[in-house]
């Protein structure tokens, strides 16, 4: 069947494919064993609990949903701001963005006290909440990308693509501004409570993205036996190594600015220098392996001569990338709310203790099932459809040298 | 000048008097409790709205509350069918905070819940609406549009809000719950709207203490806004500006 409509050179790798979908289905059926078991006994079989209220679910699903509209940058460089070499992945970049924002809000979805609820949350919105209009965010999103990929693989459309790109763009950052809102709004935590929150976010989100797409599109081209063109290469790899910094610069100026205040420097020292998890995955997982490795590893001179090594960097910005949605979600609540300053706080509700929570099976399973559903959209998409980059060398010699 | 002709003097309008004095009396005696009580409780029909003519809040003197006593938490557990368990996935909607002060070394005892805003960061956040406030300042979670989600128990400054791990059961008919939703103190609002004070109120009524006074703020006769007039008292949290209706005197 699928040979069919198979415009790609990977239609021969039939039984590849298929084992794809075979270990993508799996974890499906992992996570909907999770959905069904945590529906019927409820979250007690979580780790999740009054204080950790959410878990390791939110972080796959924020991390995916986050670097969902970061994957469509490549896109907007190409129709937007007309890069030549962006342009041709533009395609593949778009479907991404679409797959990765499918996995993150399944993974909200089925994480919900209330899943079957999920018509309520499409018709009653609280116009004041930054969550309902993140709701009407990645509704839009997923309208305006799909028609967006509609423009570029339509011959006859194919003029509409940089005004319905450049509103894709716009659509984007306002979403992710709407996302970094979720933890700038909450006023009362010492972990949040910043407006950095909302240009953070789209900075790692740059980051994330193209990391995604770097990955993605290495596997794509291993799998088709292509070498990705040495120019094309560097420029992504130094593009990326730019976000990554830049995630870090932000990084750096949240807990600097946080420890000019009194108030914020029990929280800072509970994160930076604490004897707990999140500070080991601030520095080592955040810090180290999703930025440091990583621009080192893009800056070496070898790096756009050999692709596995941005390959391996990409990789590493991704899992630094859970490592900061995890310092960033969890730690934040493991922090105790100061109900009290100056005062200290006991109570039976664990007030003024820092909060514990470990993750059970469930959750993770739960949390994998995003990934999956991107990974199995991506596996359908690029099998029955023209995803792989197509570039037209001489373009990009003249755009290399008009600079 | 002829003086003019007074009632008294005409033995018809004499008769027309006494009746209808005794007319009046009888209306009178007929509709004057029903006048009398309606002023004294302030009651209406459970078919008619809560207005914003009233605002429901509470004083905390933290100088009558015992360090030991937590008559005020079981009081809630029994009234909202709590089960009183206090592990970290169990729902307190009431709760005794001990703190001391880390400059002077002063100690206090309090309850803690939900401390029903102005201005509830939990109803901003809620995406569809279900975390609410009423017209009389009681902030309550619709049980029916609750997708639990648990963005409001992020938002909530007082950790007042708790979530529903598993399924319950031997639930008060009056005080709905599930699993799955978010659930927080509701003043006790199936009492208040029989104009009965919150459980924890009473029980600490009882125990003698009488540390909480519940009432109606915009009352300026009432027991809680002349407390509120009189002493000194503070919002928890104040510097958020969300104008609690719980206050507390005595820290």
């Amino acid at each position: 069947m699928a040979n069919n409509v198979c415009l790609d050179r990977a239609c021969g790798k039939h039984s590849q494919f298929w084992t794809l979908l075979a270990l993508g289905g799996l974890v499906m059926l992992g996570t909907l064993s999770a959905f069904f078991y945590l529906e019927h006994h409820g979250h007690i079989e979580t780790g999740m609990n009054n204080q950790i209220v959410w878990g390791l679910p939110h972080v796959f699903a924020v991390f995916l949903i986050v670097a969902a509209s970061g994957v469509l940058n490549v896109a907007s460089i190409g129709s937007v701001f007309g890069k030549k070499m962006y342009k041709a992945r533009a395609p593949l970049s778009g479907m991404l963005a679409l797959a990765m924002l499918a996995g993150g809000l399944a993974v909200l979805v089925l994480d919900l006290g209330r899943p079957d609820r999920l018509i309520v949350a499409m018709t009653y919105y609280n116009f004041k909440s930054i969550f309902a209009w993140n709701m009407i965010f990645y509704n839009g999103f997923f309208a305006i990308v799909g028609l967006y990929l509609i423009t570029l693989m339509d011959h006859k459309l194919k003029p509409w693509s940089k005004p319905v790109g450049l509103l894709a763009f716009l659509w984007r950052l306002a979403l992710t501004t709407a996302t970094g809102s979720i933890f700038g709004f909450l006023v009362a935590r010492a972990g949040y409570n910043s407006a950095l929150y909302a240009p953070m976010f789209i900075i790692y989100s740059f980051a994330y993205g193209l990391a995604a797409f770097l990955v993605v599109q290495s596997v794509m081209y291993k799998w088709n036996n292509i070498a990705v063109d040495e120019r094309i290469l560097a420029r992504m790899k130094n593009l990326l190594a730019v976000f990554v910094a830049a995630g870090l610069y932000f990084t750096a100026v949240l807990h600097l600015t946080n420890l000019y205040f009194a108030k914020q420097w029990e929280f800072e020292r509970f994160l930076l220098a604490g004897d707990n998890v999140y500070t080991t995955l601030f520095w080592l997982g955040q810090v180290v392996v999703g930025g440091i490795v990583p621009l080192l590893m893009l800056f070496n001179s070898n790096a756009s001569k050999n692709p596995a090594i941005v390959f391996l960097a990409a990789l590493l910005v991704l899992v630094g990338g859970h490592a900061q949605m995890y310092v960033t979600i969890v730690g934040g609540q493991a922090f105790p709310l100061d109900l009290f300053p100056g005062y200290a706080e006991t109570s039976s509700f664990f007030d003024g203790v820092m909060h514990s929570y470990t993750p059970s099976i469930w959750e993770m399973m739960l949390g994998l099932g995003g990934i999956a559903t991107a990974f199995l959209i991506t596996t359908v998409a690029v099998r029955v459809l023209k995803f792989l980059p197509q570039d037209d060398f001489k373009e990009i010699e003249l755009e290399a040298k008009e600079g | 000048m002829s003086e003019p002709n007074r009632p008294e003097s005409n033995p018809e309008n004499g008769g027309r008097r006494t009746f209808m004095v005794a007319g009046a009396a009888v209306a009178g005696s007929a509709i004057a409790p029903g006048v009398m009580l309606y002023g004294i409780a302030q009651a209406k029909p459970a078919d008619e709205a809560v207005t914003d003519k009233t605002r429901w809040g509470m004083l905390v003197d933290t100088t009558k509350c015992n360090s030991g006593c937590t008559d005020c938490v079981t009081a809630c557990n029994t009234e909202n069918a709590l089960s009183g368990k206090t592990g970290p996935q169990d729902s307190q909607w009431i709760r005794k905070v001990e703190i001391k002060n880390l400059q002077t070394g002063a100690q206090n005892s309090l309850p803690m819940m939900c401390q029903h805003c102005e201005n509830p960061p939990c109803v901003d956040v809620c995406p569809t609406g279900a975390s609410m406030k009423r017209a009389d300042g009681i902030v309550l979670v619709d049980r029916h549009i609750c997708i639990g989600c648990r963005y409001c128990m992020m938002a909530c400054p007082y950790k007042a809000r708790s979530f529903v791990h598993e399924p319950l059961t031997e639930q008060n008919p009056e005080v709905p719950r599930g699993k799955g939703c978010v659930e927080s103190c509701t003043f006790c609002v199936q009492r208040v709207d029989r104009d009965e004070k919150p459980a924890c109120v009473e029980a600490c009524d009882k125990a003698g203490h009488k540390a909480l006074v519940f009432g109606d703020l915009n009352n300026p006769e009432s027991d809680v806004a002349k407390a509120v007039k009189a002493h000194a008292s503070t919002e928890v949290r104040g510097d958020l500006r969300l104008n609690t209706g719980v206050r507390y005197q005595g820290i």
